[in-house]
């Protein structure tokens, strides 16, 4: 909201510099975006918190003036000569103004023109160039006149983008004074907090800006005539459902005539952000900025026409599905059953709160017209804006609920300015439909209601003074404030609910930086652990102490780019997945369902940047549930690594690249910092993975993740050069069946260990997971720890053959042992090879 | 009496010799060689001893005392030349072995957070200090839990606070914030007191630049108890943005709007990178906003299982990737989301 700074003067005494006000302002919840100065000087000596631009005019050089006699140019048509006086002489300015062609050759001026004039050396807007490029005026010929001061257009000089003429002032503008003095201004923009329309006004900021400075706040009167014809019997008002239009109210006026408002009217409209129109449309613009609320003028003629020339009812109703009306943007428009119309016998004339039809449009030509202010229920009209997709100053004042109240004070107001500014004749008294009176708030708060919440001791006599600056009705009962809200607030509520409102209102303008920050003092609650977190914080741990990177990618995907990872024909495979109505992209338009996918996107996007890369992820995925509406959000890990075993460095040249067993390591060692027994790696299929260098994991019949080299066949599909890709993807809820309630250290012993090696041969098709199986059960306690050191296949030992070879070590925690104590454990182990699983023991 | 002197002047010229002769030994080789010519068994010195018996009984404890000093001496000056001539040697090997020490190292791989993790994870530090506990919830949500239950109805103009992504089931949305997850925690804890921070992923619908995601992460704070007061807010968010951007920093509260606390305020921060001068980073103001927070709303209480009669409460909520732009310097956030392996591995 574009606040004009001369506008809220016109309401409350501003005093302090506009850093002060803006300081004010923000601190009472109008927050200040940008300060436009529009002739005003930037204020001086201070710490500035605020944004200002815009452009200050020289008192010296701009300057109020008048033109005398407007005289053609003697080489040029479109350029005329003024004889101009600024109050120090006499002089002849050269200007291209269109606006004052027609006072060309005329002789001198019974009326003279007051001009905003610049002398040679201010420094202002270049009028030709777009945008806001400063330009000094300097002396020159221009088609053989000598020129080197300007009578300036409002894009000249700050105030808005117009540059079809120059400006002309009020017939009252003082020659000779300085412009700033004159019409100096400055525009605050504010954004106003979806509770606080009532504040979208300069009266609503005005109150604001009163009481947090202990000002008075002086409110606008209508200035009606007391006579002429009645509006009585002129127009009738049906209202179908006051839940949708609690009040309508109709004024008229006649002999009417649209003309160009006067310039300071103008001036304030471009300021506030509006272009004017005529003095009829500014009117009501003008008030609707001036007080919130938005009018709409009807041509009382074509509705008498449109209800062939009886006395036009106007009807107010929720449209029919499908009905349509042609807005005054000329575009048709299909409407819903939500949408609120005003109408009469003959059909609909606008989108009640949002914007005017076409055909009962005011226009120039228009005599009597029939000003409607009204009240419309804000869920309607914002439901109605948002499917139109029709943005509007009213529609957005409306839709954050106007109090019914100022639909009267708006069209008294309107109605008194269009007849100083269109001229015509008032007709006396209003049509007033309000059905459903507003009921403002009545309210109880006390002084141990604000220190319990707020934190604070406040007197009744303190919160009563807060409250009535912002102009509630208090009245002090016993204990407690009788509070009367006032009629323009909409966001007050009931009960304790309205207490709470009141809460904020007080301690708003009490100031929030004097509420003393203080600690808790109330009980800390029952300490609950959260289980799932404290997991997922150790492998995260875990993992980075392994030397990953930990990725986050959105969880926004496409089916294309999760089935980008599955293999040709597998592709059309119909999934189901949770997915957006309104995506920003179509690349992100579902929820992922798997982490991998990613995964490898992310490795192939930076294996150009690293030799070695090692990622992983931790985050849910999205899988909807058939009977449910929510989706089940599964917590995934997912693990990532291609390129070398180890970096390159100047002097390490070659190294290995990743494979299965890397990955396998470190799968290993997180479940070994997690404590985690007993989970056994199958050989299996899995349609992302080569087929021999794959595994599940299981954890008793769980199969809690998968792991393996990505299928060649996929790899194709993506850009990794010679590398390897490895990932593997494990379900934290089934990882979290694994976790061990607790974790038991086990003693070291004392007494020197007796270590030996085993070397067998084995069919090559046997799992070196089995072959450990058997050595450790049948080598009992002493048996303390198997190291599979070889493997190895070749000529020497057979085809279909491998040879194994382990460290074993044999300790006792009482005795040390003697190659003599280990030998019955030895000749079993050696036994169980051989009878359970046909080995060869070597010999050495 | 001749001999005895002859002797002496002996034993004196041996001496001058193998001293004369040590000092141009500068290899252990050589000194090893010269022990064995000076100090052997068949050196002149050891040759007086065995000449000591046959001389004059008078004279042998002179003679054999002379002799003494003699090898006693030529032992020192050989232990000396023999620790001067380790210590060239080393100095010598020790310079041959000199590195450039400006090559570089050979790095071993560091694991890492990623930067949203670890900014998440020192503000749960530091609240978990002030005794707020981690409370997880979904992030696709119904609209049930993500807004009316929060205070904002169906066609509510709060409801432009947060642009939404919807889902093709109806109801069904991605959570603008973590609020919803207010709710959920206050049904499990009712009527007991509560103190959590809500974090995680956030999804809003917007058009992405440097400083708009789709999708960010949020901690909220929750306190809810008998004597929750707004004073307590302040002394809260005031303590927690010190533990976070230093004790110096200054802070301030505004009124604002947010439809599930009363009253609503936001948080602004000296600005951390011109010391509120103002700058870039924050549009020239000094100021930067930080956090938004509030009393919970009585409606939303209600909607808790609470009495707003006995019970209040303060909630706020901050964007984290911005903590960690401000702090790092990070001018896109687009980059959060990247996993470009050149922006993760600065953190």
């Amino acid at each position: 909201m574009k606040l004009v700074l001369s506008w809220l003067k016109e309401f409350v005494d501003i005093d302090g510099s506009l850093e002060e006000l803006a300081s004010t302002m923000t601190m009472i919840g109008l927050e200040v975006e940008n300060i436009q100065l529009v002739g005003l000087s930037l204020p001086e000596g201070e710490h500035l918190e605020h944004v200002y631009n815009g452009l200050a005019w020289d008192k010296d050089k701009v300057v109020v003036a008048e033109v005398t006699e407007v005289m053609p140019h003697p080489n040029a048509d479109r350029l005329v000569l003024c004889k101009l006086k600024d109050g120090q002489g006499e002089q002849v300015v050269l200007t291209g103004a269109p606006n004052l062609y027609d006072y060309k050759g005329k002789g001198a001026l019974s009326k003279p023109l007051k001009v905003a004039y610049a002398r040679e050396g201010t420094t202002l807007y270049d009028g030709h160039q777009p945008g806001k490029v400063l330009t000094t005026l300097k002396h020159m010929k221009i088609r053989g006149v000598e020129s080197s001061s300007m009578i300036c257009s409002e894009k000249e000089l700050g105030i808005s983008d117009e540059h079809e003429g120059v400006i002309i002032l009020d017939e009252d503008a003082p020659v000779g004074m300085p412009l700033v003095d004159y019409m100096g201004d400055a525009v605050i923009e504010v954004s106003i907090l979806p509770n606080m329309v009532r504040d979208a006004c300069m009266l609503g900021a005005a109150r604001e800006i009163a009481a947090a400075t202990h000002k008075t706040l002086r409110n606008p009167q209508p200035k009606l005539q007391g006579s002429g014809p009645k509006i009585e019997g002129e127009v009738k008002i049906q209202i179908t459902d006051p839940e949708l239009n609690p009040r309508f109210v109709f004024g008229m006026v006649h002999s009417a005539t649209a003309q160009p408002s006067p310039y300071w009217v103008q001036r304030r409209l471009h300021l506030a952000g509006m272009r004017p129109i005529n003095s009829t449309v500014d009117a009501t613009n003008y008030v609707m900025l001036e007080v919130g609320e938005p009018l709409h003028a009807f041509d009382y003629d074509i509705l008498k026409k449109r209800a062939g020339g009886k006395t036009p009812t106007i009807i107010t109703r929720a449209a029919k599905k499908g009905e349509r009306l042609t807005t005054l943007d000329n575009v048709e428009r299909e409407l819903d059953d939500f949408t609120i119309l005003v109408t009469d016998t003959a059909g609909p004339l606008a989108l009640a709160g949002v914007m005017g039809g076409l055909e009962s449009e005011i226009t120039d030509s228009t005599r009597t017209i029939l000003l409607e202010g009204a009240s419309w229920n804000f869920i309607h009209t914002r439901r109605t804006v948002t499917s139109q997709k029709l943005q509007s100053e009213a529609g957005y004042r409306f839709s954050r609920n106007i109090h019914p109240a100022l639909a009267k004070l708006g069209v008294e107001l309107c109605l008194s300015r269009i007849a100083e500014w269109s001229g015509g004749q008032i007709a006396v008294g209003l049509v007033d439909a309000y059905p459903k009176p507003h009921a403002d708030p009545a309210l109880e708060i006390s002084a141990e209601d604000i220190k319990h919440l707020i934190g604070i001791s406040l007197t009744l006599e303190e919160i009563s003074d807060l409250l009535t600056r912002l102009e509630f009705g208090c009245r002090i009962e016993g204990d407690h404030i009788c509070v009367q809200c006032p009629p323009h607030r909409m966001d007050i509520g009931e009960g304790i609910i309205g207490k709470a409102d009141l809460m904020e209102e007080i301690t708003r303008l009490y100031g929030y930086d004097r509420i003393p920050s203080t600690r808790i003092s109330d009980a800390l609650p029952p300490q609950r652990v959260n289980i799932q977190d404290d997991i997922e914080r150790n492998i995260k741990n875990a993992l980075i102490g392994i030397g990953l990177q930990e990725t986050i990618n959105y969880r926004l995907t496409s089916p294309e780019e999760e089935m980008r990872m599955l293999p040709g024909q597998a592709q059309s495979a119909e999934k189901e997945y949770v997915e957006l109505l309104n995506p920003i992209s179509q690349d992100k338009r579902v929820m992922r369902s798997m982490l991998m996918p990613q995964m490898l996107i992310n490795l192939e996007k930076n294996i150009r940047h690293a030799d070695r890369l090692g990622f992983f992820e931790i985050g849910p995925v999205f899988l909807p549930k058939t009977n449910e509406a929510l989706p089940e959000e599964e917590h995934r890990l997912c693990v990532g690594l291609a390129g070398l075993d180890q970096k390159k460095t100047w002097d390490r040249k070659e190294s290995r690249k990743l494979d299965f067993y890397d990955l396998k390591g470190i799968i290993e060692a997180l479940l070994d910092a997690l404590h985690v027994e007993n989970v056994i790696f199958n050989p299996g299929e899995h349609i992302f993975f080569h087929p021999g260098k794959y595994a599940a994991m299981h954890w008793n019949d769980l199969e809690i993740g998968v792991l393996g080299e990505i299928h060649p066949k996929i790899l194709g599909k993506y850009d990794f050069f010679e590398n390897n890709v490895l990932i593997a993807d494990i379900n934290l809820q089934l990882l979290k069946k694994t976790l061990p309630l607790s974790f038991r250290s086990k003693a070291v012993s004392t007494f020197p260990p007796v270590l030996e090696d085993l070397a067998i041969i084995v069919s090559d098709e046997m799992p070196s997971r089995d072959v450990e199986t058997v050595i450790r059960n049948a080598g009992g306690d002493l048996l303390t720890n198997v190291a599979l050191f070889d493997v190895f296949k070749g000529e020497q030992i057979g085809s279909g053959k491998k040879s194994l070879a382990y460290n074993l070590t044999f300790q006792a925690f009482d005795r040390t042992l003697t190659d003599k104590n280990i030998e019955k454990t030895r000749e079993k182990i050696i036994k169980a090879l051989e009878n359970q699983i046909q080995a060869v023991v070597r010999k050495k | 009496m001749e001999e005895n002197k002859d002797l002496i002047v002996i034993l004196q010229q041996i001496q001058q010799k193998a001293l004369e002769a040590l000092q141009k030994i500068n290899s252990s080789e050589d000194l090893e060689h010269w022990k064995a010519v000076f100090l052997g068994r068949s050196s002149e010195v050891m040759q007086v001893f065995k000449e000591i018996p046959a001389m004059e009984v008078g004279m042998r404890p002179v003679l054999g005392q002379k002799a003494n000093i003699v090898k006693t001496e030529l032992e020192k000056h050989f232990e000396a030349a023999r620790e001067h001539i380790q210590q060239a040697a080393l100095t010598n090997s020790i310079t041959q072995q000199k590195l450039d020490v400006t090559l570089p190292g050979r790095l071993p791989e560091r694991g890492r957070l990623h930067i949203a993790t670890q900014t998440l994870q020192e503000i749960y530090r530091i609240l978990a200090e002030m005794g707020f506990q981690v409370y997880r919830s979904r992030e696709v949500e119904s609209d049930e839990y993500n807004f009316e239950l929060l205070n904002i109805p169906a066609h509510h103009p709060a409801r432009d606070l947060w642009d939404t992504f919807y889902t093709k089931k109806d109801g069904i949305i991605l959570r603008t914030h973590t609020s919803p997850g207010q709710i959920h925690a206050m049904h499990e804890y009712a009527p007991d007191p509560v103190r959590i921070i809500l974090p995680g992923m956030v999804y809003r619908y917007e058009q992405m630049d440097a400083s708009h995601e789709i999708q960010f992460n949020q901690i909220e704070m929750l306190a809810v108890g008998k004597n929750i007061t707004f004073g307590d807010l302040r002394g809260t968010l005031e303590e927690f943005v010190k533990r976070m951007f230093g004790s110096g920093v200054e802070t301030r509260l505004r009124p604002s709007y947010f439809p599930f606390t009363e009253p609503s305020a936001e948080m602004d921060m000296k600005c951390i990178a011109c010391s509120g001068k103002g700058c870039t980073v924050c549009s020239g103001t000094g100021w930067l906003e930080i956090l938004g927070c509030g009393m919970v709303h009585p409606t939303v209480l209600m909607n808790g299982g609470y009495d707003p009669e006995k019970f209040s409460g303060f909630a706020a909520g901050l964007g984290t990737e911005r903590i960690s732009m401000l702090r790092y310097g990070v001018d896109d956030i687009r980059n959060f989301w990247a996993n470009d392996i050149r922006f993760l591995k600065q953190f």
